[in-house]
């Protein structure tokens, strides 16, 4: 009964979504208040619909109901329960579901917790969330229903895709989708208030936290992901710049900066129809991200689907969304006026900046992403473009971004001044000079770009503790003031400095990582020893265990650092005999200054003897340290009272929101 | 600063990002761009080593022999030509014989030296690439993958 269930619950939603995408958008066009006031009702109703139809596949994978193509497919009787839960989603029909579920989970957050709105934008924005979910539903079910019925039914199932059967990865979908669908609200709010024809500084204020909160979930997916990739593929990188994970990077990028571009807004009224253009991008972003992975375009570990139709209905749709949000902002955009104006060097410069090596930095990926395809489509050669173009591309786009990051926070609003602001961070550049000269000194011929990514990191990270200092007038001040100072800096504040400090924390990762890694492949007998980045493993041989539905071969190695036993490790292969697929389980020993990591590959000859991969990956562990500490930043900055006060009204101190603003200087 | 001025400031900076990013990406693409070869355009064309490509093409069947010291030899082919490829390093889980991949690397005096192989799929997939160079050859036997229902 559950799938029928769910098959209805999900038909009911479709009929729901309709009314909402038009009555409220009507009634608040002809301002009729009763037509406004179905908003709030259809989108509770529509979120309680698709929770129903999402816990009617849940309930279809607990029970193992293999009358049910989407199980049979995805499943098995013999899969721990927490992949039976994950896998719902770990498929093309399944992670839809769970698409449009997360989809009426923000609006009806948006009718929960937007009481502060006016009314009639409230029933706008609600409208636009409905009818992007209305060509979701429709997508479901037209091409890809997740309660298809078989008969006759397999007595048991295929099992999901043992790489997916990880704990990180049964909660990265979630998370990631949180962030992708997360910006389709900063984008209902931009349709919203085109249509409107008025974005101010409450608009800002309102489009933040929903911003803030889709980023924070979308830097954990991406981090997941990126974890994930890292200890199962057992390659011992952690990012491939695989179309896919392009993909959900590229929202990344427009969503940081519409997050700096938003405080513009809200602070000096300006830079709105960018800002507006930003939403529209981000969530573009989103879809066609959408469209890459479900479309089966690429190939990937993701590319489920192989059905040309959904393709084509996922494109039409793209083009239709992203199509239509530019023709409106072409028409109302114009009206969008500003009145803050700002010198180039000032704190809304330094923001634009950014806003623009980000926008910079998204067009490269794309390109890159997209370029391969379009040749395809015209029908020229088969290429491929990989990490060796995007980091000839990226990296050096990011340089100079990393550089004024430091810099942009000691600038005033309106008109700053770069002298004096260089000279409170001669001691950030002295210290990233000493930790480039250091990292230098460690390996004479290490690579450059890892040289300058530990000074950039340095430099971040000691521009932000600068910043800090300034901010409370540390030893300039008494004691007890600049305690005073301290507990006064607001919660946006800090989150700004938690977000950028966990970037240069992860640079240094990164560069560390990217930099310093060393990699040893050798057959292994046992009793065997090799050195690697300075520690000795020796290979103790191999045996056979069992997993809950799977058979284990271990790999075990006792590592030894001068002599002393350092740590003992066991590396993993599993053998999955349903999908009769093997998966890699890397063993990693993580420490503050590098990760120990060991593979086991096959079997060679009789005497024991295996393929072994070991590697010494430097600092990888701060890189995920870093994205917690960012994602730490934006939770702080999404709590800030300002936000949750979220009323247009005018503080006294605020000086920059209202002031009049002189147009010479 | 007249405000049309400080607009042309941030066009300019704007441009000039692009501009920067253009050359980045131009010389970018010449040097990264990797190419699909089949078996057959590999003999055809006779790629010099100093370009990176990709090899696409099913494992040819008792074609894998592991000389010594973690090198493995295999061949493949889409069924009407065959190239020996050598990699050095550990098999992606999903590497069999018979199996659809793509490799990485440089076509260096008949060989092609690998340095990535993939085939990260479940059983029944084949990369797009090479299933179209199986049909190109004209051995394809339409045999797409096979839905339940």
């Amino acid at each position: 009964m559950s799938a029928e269930l769910g098959h209805f619950a999900l038909i009911l939603a479709l009929l729901i979504a309709a009314v909402q995408a038009t009555l409220p958008l009507i009634g608040a066009q002809r301002n009729m208040p009763a037509w406004i006031a179905i908003a709030n009702p259809t989108a509770y109703v529509q979120f309680f619909l698709t929770t129903l139809a999402f816990g009617c596949l849940i309930h279809v994978y607990l029970i193992s109901d293999f009358s049910v193509v989407n199980v049979v497919q995805n499943s098995h009787t013999d899969k721990p329960i927490l992949y039976k839960i994950a896998g719902s989603w770990g498929n093309h029909e399944g992670s839809l579901l769970l698409w449009v579920f997360i989809l009426a989970l923000f609006g009806a957050a948006v009718a929960a917790f937007g009481r502060n709105l006016p009314p009639a934008f409230k029933a706008r924005v609600l409208s636009v969330q409905a009818m992007i979910a209305l060509g979701f539903y429709a997508f479901i079910l037209l091409t890809s229903n997740p309660f298809e019925r078989i008969f006759p039914a397999p007595l048991n199932g295929q099992d999901l895709n043992p790489l997916l059967q990880d704990p990180g990865l049964a909660i990265h979908p979630p998370m990631l989708y949180l962030g992708y669908v997360g910006f389709s609200i900063a984008f209902s709010f931009a349709i919203a208030a085109l249509i409107e024809g008025r974005v101010d500084a409450a608009w800002a204020r309102w489009v933040r936290p929903w911003t803030l909160a889709a980023w924070i979930f979308l830097t954990g997916g991406i981090t997941l992901g990126s974890w994930w990739a890292y200890y199962e593929l057992g390659w011992g990188g952690w990012w491939f710049w695989d179309p896919v994970e392009n993909a959900s990077f590229m929202p990344w990028l427009a969503g940081t900066a519409l997050l700096h571009s938003a405080v513009v807004v809200e602070k000096r009224d300006t830079l709105k129809g960018w800002t507006v253009l930003l939403a529209i991008i981000a969530f573009s972003m989103s879809l066609l991200g959408t469209f890459l992975v479900r479309s089966g375009v690429l190939t990937s570990v993701h590319a489920f689907a192989t059905d040309p139709s959904r393709g084509v209905f996922i494109l039409a749709l793209l083009v239709f969304v992203i199509g239509g949000s530019l023709a409106l902002f072409a028409w109302r955009g114009p009206q969008l006026k500003s009145t803050g104006l700002f010198q180039p060097i000032s704190r809304e410069g330094a923001l634009l900046l950014n806003n623009l090596i980000m926008t910079t930095a998204l067009a490269a990926v794309l390109l890159g992403t997209l370029y391969p395809l379009f040749i395809d489509v015209i029908g020229g050669a088969k290429i491929s473009v990989g990490a060796p173009f995007f980091n000839a591309v990226f990296l050096p786009l990011m340089v100079p971004m990393i550089i004024a990051m430091a810099i942009g926070p000691f600038m005033n609003w309106k008109r700053g001044d770069i002298l004096p602001a260089l000279g409170r961070l001669r001691f950030t550049f002295l210290f990233a000079l000493v930790a480039g000269a250091a990292a230098w000194s460690v390996e004479t011929d290490g690579p450059f770009m890892g040289v300058i990514g530990i000074a950039l990191a340095a430099w971040l990270g000691a521009g932000v503790i600068a910043e800090i200092y300034e901010r409370i007038h540390l030893f300039r001040a008494p004691l007890s003031e600049s305690i005073r100072r301290l507990g006064r800096i607001p919660r946006s504040t800090w989150g700004m400095s938690f977000a950028h400090f966990g970037l240069a924390l992860a640079i240094a990762g990164m560069a560390g990582a990217g930099g310093w890694k060393v990699e040893s492949i050798q057959t292994m007998k046992p009793g065997e020893t090799v050195n690697v980045g300075g520690y000795e493993y020796t290979f103790e041989g191999a045996h056979e265990g069992q997993g809950p539905n799977y058979t284990i071969l271990f790999g075990k190695f006792t590592v030894r650092k001068d002599g002393e036993i350092f740590t003992v490790m066991e590396a993993e292969k599993r053998n999955y005999p349903v999908a009769r697929m093997p998966t890699t389980e890397a063993a990693i020993h993580t420490t503050l200054m590098g990760d120990l990591y060991a593979v086991i590959g096959d079997a060679e000859g009789d005497e024991g003897a295996y393929v072994t991969r070991i590697y010494y990956n430097p600092l990888v562990v701060w890189m995920w340290i870093g994205c917690i500490v960012m994602m730490f930043g934006g939770t702080l900055s999404m709590t800030d009272r300002r936000h949750r006060v979220g009323v247009p009204h005018k503080r006294q101190h605020a000086s920059a929101t209202s002031d009049p603003v002189s147009s010479t200087s | 600063m007249k405000r049309k001025h400080k607009r042309l400031t941030f066009v300019g900076i704007a441009l000039l990002l692009l501009a920067a990013a253009a050359a980045l990406i131009l010389t970018a693409f010449e040097e990264n761009i990797v190419f699909f070869f089949s078996p057959t355009d590999i003999l055809a064309q006779k790629p010099t080593p100093d370009r990176r490509l990709r090899l696409g093409g099913l494992v040819e069947e008792g074609s894998v022999t592991k000389p010594k010291g973690g090198v493995i030899t295999f061949r493949v082919t889409d069924t009407a030509q065959t190239v020996p490829v050598s990699y050095k390093g550990i098999l992606p889980d999903l590497f069999r014989e018979g199996q659809g991949i793509v490799a990485e690397g440089r076509y260096i005096k008949n060989v092609f030296v690998a340095d990535e192989v993939l085939a990260k799929h479940d059983e029944n997939y084949m990369p797009p690439e090479v299933a179209e160079a199986i049909k190109k050859s004209g051995q394809w036997q339409g045999k797409e993958k096979v839905k339940i229902k």
